[in-house]
């Protein structure tokens, strides 16, 4: 596209079917103890 | 949802349900602003000083995106939250406060220099091996478990440490398990033989050091009110170095008082530590440290400062990782993990020197959220359902929000502390996010264009 640059395409609805199985690290368990940076955590499925 | 801003030269688009991040032409940008709500007869009117003919094309390409699912989507996760929220947690985490006492006296600790409203305390090793127990027996089909060793300063009650990482691993094969253990350390105890377990033990440390030594020294003092920079600097720079690939961060607070953090974290860096976390204090409004209403304007020109240099770095091969700009597009966390909330209360567990469990390490010490201990586990279930509700669509601010799929809703303690109420949000704090997660889709945004060049 000539106006438009995709960074990254709709990554999030693929997630719904095989999300969930909660073996992702708690974020409060990363670098942060006083705010909530769940964004930043990686997935187990895709290491 | 669709937000769009401008940062730095560039013109980002985010349609916020599918994560799709956008970077668009000045035009495009203006088009995306009154597309949906206008014709394209009427988007040309209103956009008169541009071509007729590229407005159509830019409305053609965003048609598209749209009929992809990559812009203009719905929310369609609310039901399916709700859903997930109702099904059966299992304890997956857990906080040890092993020690309740601390060698240091920072004037913003949550903790009142560690003891938490309490008494000096240390966590007993027949304690400390029934949290474990409690974590297996409570973890259900969870293989990966997460046990922070947390204070106080853990490292005051090393020996204990030591045997409960043991105990854990006599665990782990038995009942199909692995233990991932953090340590969070001011440094001061720390020695080689600290430094060559933690290598080997520990998935991750976190160092306090909170930038400038001047700025450290203030908030940091020891006991006797002397600053503990020189204690610490070059014992966290082996260690960091020891730690060769695995792991670490250096973590500092800012305060009103350093409202020039991009300098410490920049101190910090330069100091050669690549994987540096530097947050804003939370405390009371009445503390002159805490972040006020009034000091937003700064934070975010800092904010902006930090991710120019943070480019500038990367280009030149000289880059490090700032926690708060850490997003992951392709490989981050699913829907699910990002909208239910950090799981405090449910999933995760802070428990005291003497097995008290707590919603999170931050409740610690306000006895009415005590919701049980490691011995009779579990007790208080209606506390815990109140903390397994929260969600972003309990929190009637996070509806309307961009960053609602990055922060999961917030912290339940700050909004407590802030609120009154865990299922609320702590506005400074949600403005300081949401201009974090901008920061980090820019730079994501200058590196592919880096990339490209």
């Amino acid at each position: 596209m000539k106006h438009i640059k995709t960074l990254t395409n709709k990554t999030l609805q693929n997630t719904v079917k095989k999300g969930g199985c909660g073996e992702c690290q708690t974020s409060c368990q990363s670098a942060c103890k006083t705010s909530c940076t769940v964004g930043n955590q990686s997935c187990e499925h895709s290491k | 949802m669709v937000y769009q801003y401008k940062n730095n030269g560039y013109n980002m688009v985010l349609d916020v349900e599918s994560g799709s991040v956008h970077v668009v032409d000045d035009l495009s940008y203006d088009v995306v602003g009154l597309y949906g709500t206008h014709t394209l007869k009427e988007i040309q009117k209103e956009l008169s000083g541009y071509d007729a003919g590229e407005i159509e094309e830019v409305y053609e390409e965003i048609r598209r995106l749209e009929s992809e699912g990559a812009l203009f989507t719905r929310d369609e996760y609310e039901d399916y939250i709700t859903e997930f929220k109702r099904r059966p947690t299992v304890v997956k985490a857990l906080c040890l406060h092993i020690a309740h006492d601390c060698n240091l006296a920072c004037r913003y600790c949550f903790a009142e220099e560690g003891e938490y409203h309490g008494d000096r305390s240390m966590m007993s090793l027949e304690v400390g091996k029934q949290a474990l127990n409690f974590l297996v027996e409570n973890s259900g089909s969870r293989r990966n478990l997460e046990v922070d060793f947390f204070g106080g300063e853990p490292l005051m009650n090393f020996e204990v440490v030591k045997q409960l990482v043991a105990y854990g691993r006599s665990l782990e094969e038995k009942h199909n398990k692995k233990f991932r253990f953090t340590l969070t350390t001011n440094g001061v105890l720390l020695d080689d033989d600290v430094m060559e377990f933690a290598n080997r033990e520990m998935a991750n440390v976190v160092l306090s050091i909170d930038g400038r030594k001047e700025v450290h020294d203030k908030m940091r003092p020891t006991r006797n009110g002397k600053g503990s920079y020189d204690l610490i600097i070059d014992k966290f720079k082996k260690f960091a170095e020891m730690r060769n690939g695995k792991s670490y961060y250096v973590r500092g607070t800012f305060t009103h008082d350093n409202l020039d953090f991009s300098k410490d974290v920049l101190h910090l860096a330069d100091e050669g530590f690549d994987q540096i976390s530097v947050e804003p204090v939370v405390g009371p409004e009445e503390e002159r440290y805490t972040i006020k209403e009034a000091d937003l304007p700064k934070i975010m020109e800092e904010y902006d400062l930090l991710a120019k240099e943070i480019i500038r770095r990367e280009k030149e091969g000289k880059g490090f990782t700032f926690f708060h700009f850490m997003i992951d597009l392709t490989g981050g966390p699913c829907v699910a993990k990002r909208l239910s909330g950090c799981g405090s209360g449910t999933e995760y567990l802070a428990v005291t020197p003497w097995g008290d469990l707590y919603p999170c390490h931050q409740f610690v010490g306000e006895d009415e959220f005590c919701v049980g201990n490691v011995f009779d586990g579990v007790t208080r279930r209606d506390i815990v359902s109140e903390f397994k509700k929260t969600s972003v669509y309990s929190k009637e601010d996070c509806r309307e929000c961009f960053a609602r799929f990055y922060c999961s809703g917030g912290c339940s303690a700050n909004s407590h502390k802030l609120n009154g109420t865990i299922n609320g949000t702590y506005e400074v704090g949600c403005k300081l996010e949401r201009k974090r997660v901008e920061c980090a889709l820019m730079i994501k945004a200058a590196l592919a264009d880096q990339s490209e060049e």
